[in-house]
């Protein structure tokens, strides 16, 4: 089993992000399960959520303390990063990975998802983006997953679905090189 | 058409409710059940649900026009949590009372104070005495079946009692995991149309809720009580014909038993803490430890003689209580320690995951320990 | 009294015969008994729109009378009435 945990900030769609890749991950014929860091939510304020991907059925309700991945869509967030991470961290940032300084044993990636959306979408929504980055690197879930993840979950945004899979497949490349 | 999709806890009780066609749904937001109302009054509002969606002014006038909607003889349907469960408290006993197999689900909250949104049982337990069957999901597809089931139950001539469908807040009403949606023709014939005998009629009159003097009270509580018993009955019945049309089972609909055959040691769990005792109790058995896990999906009626069954030959069994009844222990543990009275079997009670606390493996683990090394049960903070 | 000693368990305490509060008479409470005088009334209806327990009735004249197998004696129709047409007197038991 692998879980994924998202930092955010309320009102960037962390939580959206967690559910899509969730769907993705249903797509592609695993068993997921994705759920928000449970309590009040606020705009700009820290906002973590979760996903779980397994090949089996999943029991486990507990809250995700230790992860195989971390993808932070806010760097100025890192240090709110309470979770041990085993595997990688996808951090949406424009500095190269030996510029962070954060004490972990995952591997960092940086791919500067914000320029992306901001070309792609016009606006700095970088959540479902983001997706894009941990499908290349991680490998865990394919791009075609996440397009009809995308679709089941905001068909009824008109061109909002367009642009956001521009970017997400900008961003796959992106983080693919 | 079956679809499988994947949506929240919440997202599956509606789908549920939306199958078993309601015509009346009087509904009142409330954390963590919101989300419930809210998908049935976008399905009223693209018309896929034909139904009277009434915007009431609190849970109180909720549970009255769930009352007069069954009055009048059509299925309804409300969902609430918390402080919401206990506004209806003056209610909930007249519609059991009135026999009327309405089907309500509950978001688990804490009851405040102090004010807290967070999961635990106690407002299902508060009402655990007020005649309604309770039924706990530990996923959304149980959620979703277990809604269907409930209306068969209730609507069952010998049980006529009203459901209350638990799902935990947050840990699985805001849960996206998936779910298998069944297709109408298939629910239509597993749930056939509701069709009372005694309504509210002007052409046929007759008296719904009238006084009942000392020398009849008795004798309708006496008839609730036998209900009871009968749903004891009932309730494995529509389950197995639940399991044998659309393939799905949680053990006998009143306990399912994990690992038990052989077991020395056992927890008794409901609503989502039963998953993670599974994990749990799977790396338990890798390691050669001898632990089981006994689901209690219906707390009322208490399925006492499963209880004994299942228990009386292991060494110890602990319950995992997300509630305790100030003053004395968690709501479960009482009745299980009743059930199991004339037992050799040491019965140990956890309280757990009280205010939205979690209960992760590391207290499941300890409450396991615990009960192996014969030490008293703890509250597992 | 009938309605204590016809008991009924019906499911749910539904009474399927409606209107069995008719079978449980009130009058024999009375201490007063209220009359109307039909010389002295105006016809104006005070003392029925107060009865709190509707025994009085609307007779085809236009007048009104009490039916004495549910009046409990409150007079609050002697209160109500603007012309002092009710009187009562005390119940001969």
């Amino acid at each position: 089993m692998k879980q994924i945990i998202f930092l955010g900030r309320g009102g960037q769609g962390a939580v959206t992000s967690s559910r899509v890749l969730a769907i993705a991950a249903f797509e592609d014929g695993k068993f997921s399960q994705a759920f928000p860091n449970f309590g009040v939510e606020r705009m700009g304020a820290p906002v973590r959520s979760y996903c779980r991907i397994d090949e089996k059925k999943i029991d486990l309700r507990e809250q995700v303390y230790d992860a195989e991945y971390a993808i932070v869509l806010d760097a100025t967030l890192l240090n709110g990063l309470i979770e041990s991470v085993s595997d990688t961290i996808i951090i949406n940032s424009n500095k190269k990975p030996e510029e962070i300084n954060l004490n972990t044993k995952a591997k960092i990636k940086c791919v500067d998802i914000t320029k992306i959306a901001l070309e792609e979408i016009g606006k700095p929504f970088v959540n479902i983006a983001a997706l894009g980055a941990f499908a290349a690197i991680t490998k865990e879930v394919s791009l075609n997953g996440l397009e009809k993840a995308i679709y089941q979950q905001m068909g009824s945004k008109g061109p909002m679905v367009e642009k956001n899979i521009n970017a997400i497949r900008k961003v796959f490349e992106d983080a693919s090189k | 058409m079956v679809k499988n999709v994947v949506i929240s806890g919440s997202d599956a009780i509606a789908e549920a409710v939306k199958l078993c066609k309601p015509k009346v749904c009087p509904m009142y937001p409330i954390t963590p059940s919101t989300l419930v109302p809210e998908k049935i009054s976008e399905f009223i509002n693209d018309g896929v649900l034909e139904a009277e969606m009434i915007n009431v002014e609190s849970e109180h006038s909720a549970a009255s026009a769930l009352f007069g909607a069954y009055a009048i003889g059509v299925r309804a349907f409300t969902a609430s949590a918390s402080n919401g469960i206990a506004l209806m408290h003056e209610i909930l006993p007249i519609i059991s009372a009135s026999r009327f197999p309405a089907v309500m689900s509950v978001a688990n909250r804490t009851i405040s104070g102090p004010i807290n949104i967070w999961n635990d049982h106690s407002d299902a337990m508060s009402e655990r005495d007020q005649g309604w069957i309770q039924m706990y999901c530990e996923s959304s597809q149980e959620a979703f079946d277990t809604i269907i089931m409930a209306y068969k139950i209730a609507e069952k001539e010998n049980v006529s009692l009203p459901i209350m469908v638990c799902i935990d807040g947050f840990s699985l009403s805001h849960v996206y995991e998936p779910v298998q949606i069944e297709d109408q023709k298939k629910v239509d014939a597993f749930l056939p149309k509701y069709n009372p005998k005694n309504i509210l009629d002007i052409k046929n009159p007759k008296t719904f809720g009238p006084i009942a003097f000392p020398n009849s009270f008795f004798e309708f509580h006496e008839q609730e009580q036998l209900a009871m018993k009968e749903a004891l009955k009932e309730i494995p019945l529509a389950h197995t014909e639940f399991a044998s049309m659309f393939g799905r089972k949680y053990g006998n609909g009143l306990i399912e038993l994990i690992e038990m055959k052989d077991a020395e040691y056992a927890l008794i769990a409901n609503g989502t803490s039963v998953g993670t005792t599974r994990v749990v109790v799977e790396e338990l058995r890798k390691e050669g430890k001898k632990v089981g896990l006994i689901k209690l999906k219906t707390f009322r009626p208490f399925p006492k003689e499963e209880i004994i069954n299942s228990c009386k030959n292991l060494k110890a069994v602990g319950i995992i209580d997300r509630h305790v009844s100030l003053g004395s222990e968690g709501a479960i543990t009482l009745d299980v320690k009743a059930a199991l009275k004339d037992e050799k079997v040491r019965v140990e009670g956890f309280i757990s995951g009280l205010g939205g606390r979690d209960i992760d493996k590391t207290r499941i683990k300890k409450a396991f320990e615990i009960l192996e090394k014969g030490g008293k049960g703890i509250w597992l903070k | 009294m009938i309605f204590m000693v016809e008991l009924k368990f019906n499911k749910g305490a539904i009474i399927h015969d409606a209107g069995s509060t008719k079978n449980y008479k009130t009058g024999d409470w009375r201490t007063f008994k209220p009359s109307i005088d039909k010389s002295k009334c105006i016809k104006c209806g005070k003392c029925w729109m107060n009865c709190p327990d509707g025994a009085i009735r609307k007779t085809k004249d236009g007048f009104f009378e009490i039916n004495y197998d549910y009046c409990k004696g409150c007079l609050i129709c002697e209160k109500m009435c603007p012309v002092k047409a009710i009187s009562h007197e005390v119940e001969e038991k």
